[in-house]
């Protein structure tokens, strides 16, 4: 049970990466969860209300995207969804494989925010800025 | 209202990971080989640690040993027994031990500095880079743990044979992560009833081709090849 202190990490950086859009509101919070994650969805719903209670993110929502288990098979050079998490072989041939490109994911996705519109353009900018590889800001408007 | 996506593609425990990250690179120039032991409570991590140490000790190889429980520093005082140098993480309440617990509890062994852990430890001055091996064990759990990176080379996953075949298939992130499995008390593995081709059969479905090592603390069974992946993996060829 360690979904709250999962839950308290995504709420202090989502509450880190919305202070560049001064004034907005952040409506929807989304996560990327392997199969693979050790991480239960539910618990992780249930500890959202009671972390973000109170910070400025309050309200928003959070939606949990699960991540089937995808193993690369040699032999077949192709990757597979995996049904489950009981037993690494490829489908298609049933080699064991132990290469999993995918299912062990624990991230934040995107936020989506309300903007105010003001310094719009400012935001824009900031929202292009990279740090360093693996955060890239990118911003639509929907 | 203008509503936008930002897209941050960010690890949740992105502070734990660098972290980790950081404390590999110490450990690695350090030359000093980390090890992460995982299971459940009540599997023998202790008693296995505890003849592991003693034993690499008495090769004449140079350990240490930092301890993770909720509470207590019963097991740093049962470890210190060795002559290794042990430190007790104690996490009143958390499930698991992260980066930030061992880079803390590293303070001082960097340095040099005394440290206290238990009475036949305390005033050793030890340094990382005297080190040939550090254990962490960690937390009784077998869930929790392996979402936390502490900056290992080798994760093991210990299984006893008191406690179900299936574990690897009820446990799989933990057995899936892990670089090599140990089962513990093998010497009461018949009278358990243990199926010991359906466990290894298990543990291979998780984690195809890990290393398995049988063991028993008591007797000393399967010592000999552990201790040997343990050289093995520091590089200095059998001890």
């Amino acid at each position: 049970m360690h979904e709250l202190s999962i839950v308290s990490s995504v709420v202090d950086s989502v509450t880190e990466s919305a202070g560049a859009y001064p004034g907005a509101r952040v409506l929807e919070v989304r996560l990327r969860v392997g199969a693979l994650a050790s991480v239960v969805v539910d618990s992780l719903e249930f500890c959202w209300g009671i972390a973000t209670e109170g910070t400025s993110i309050e309200g928003a929502k959070l939606v949990v995207k699960t991540m089937p288990v995808v193993v690369w098979c040699e032999p077949c050079a192709k990757a597979s969804e995996l049904d489950g998490v009981q037993s690494f072989r490829c489908p298609l041939c049933g080699e064991l494989t132990m290469d999993v490109r995918q299912g062990r994911e624990l991230e934040i996705e995107a936020i989506e925010i309300d903007d105010a519109g003001e310094a719009d353009q400012a935001q824009t900018i900031d929202a292009g800025k990279t740090e360093g590889t693996s955060k890239n800001k990118q911003t639509k408007e929907s | 209202m203008t509503t936008r996506i930002v897209e941050l593609r960010q690890g949740i425990l992105k502070k734990n990971d660098e972290l980790a990250r950081t404390l590999r690179q110490k450990f690695t120039s350090a030359g000093v080989l980390v090890l992460n032991l995982v299971s459940s409570p009540g599997t023998g991590k202790t008693a296995f640690l505890e003849r592991t140490l003693r034993e690499l000790t008495s090769r004449g190889a140079r350990v240490a040993a930092l301890v993770g429980d909720l509470e207590t520093d019963n097991d740093a005082r049962r470890l210190a027994a060795s002559g290794a140098p042990v430190r007790q993480i104690n996490t009143h309440g958390i499930c698991h031990l992260d980066a930030e617990m061992i880079d803390r509890h590293l303070t001082g062994w960097e340095i040099g500095a005394s440290h206290q852990v238990s009475e036949s430890a305390s005033q050793r001055l030890v340094e990382l880079r005297d080190l040939d091996y550090l254990f962490i064990e960690n937390v009784g759990n077998l869930v929790c743990p392996s979402s936390y990176d502490l900056g290992e080379k080798i994760r093991v996953a210990l299984l006893s044979v008191t406690e179900g075949e299936d574990k690897p298939l009820k446990y799989p992130t933990l057995f899936n992560s892990a670089d090599a499995a140990v089962i513990t008390k093998m010497d009461i593995a018949e009278p358990c009833g243990f199926d010991r081709e359906l466990a290894l059969r298990n543990i291979n479905e998780i984690r195809p081709g890990i290393r398995i090592f049988e063991t028993s603390s008591k007797t000393g069974v399967g010592m000999e090849a552990w201790l040997g992946y343990l050289a093995e993996q520091r590089g200095l060829g059998a001890l």
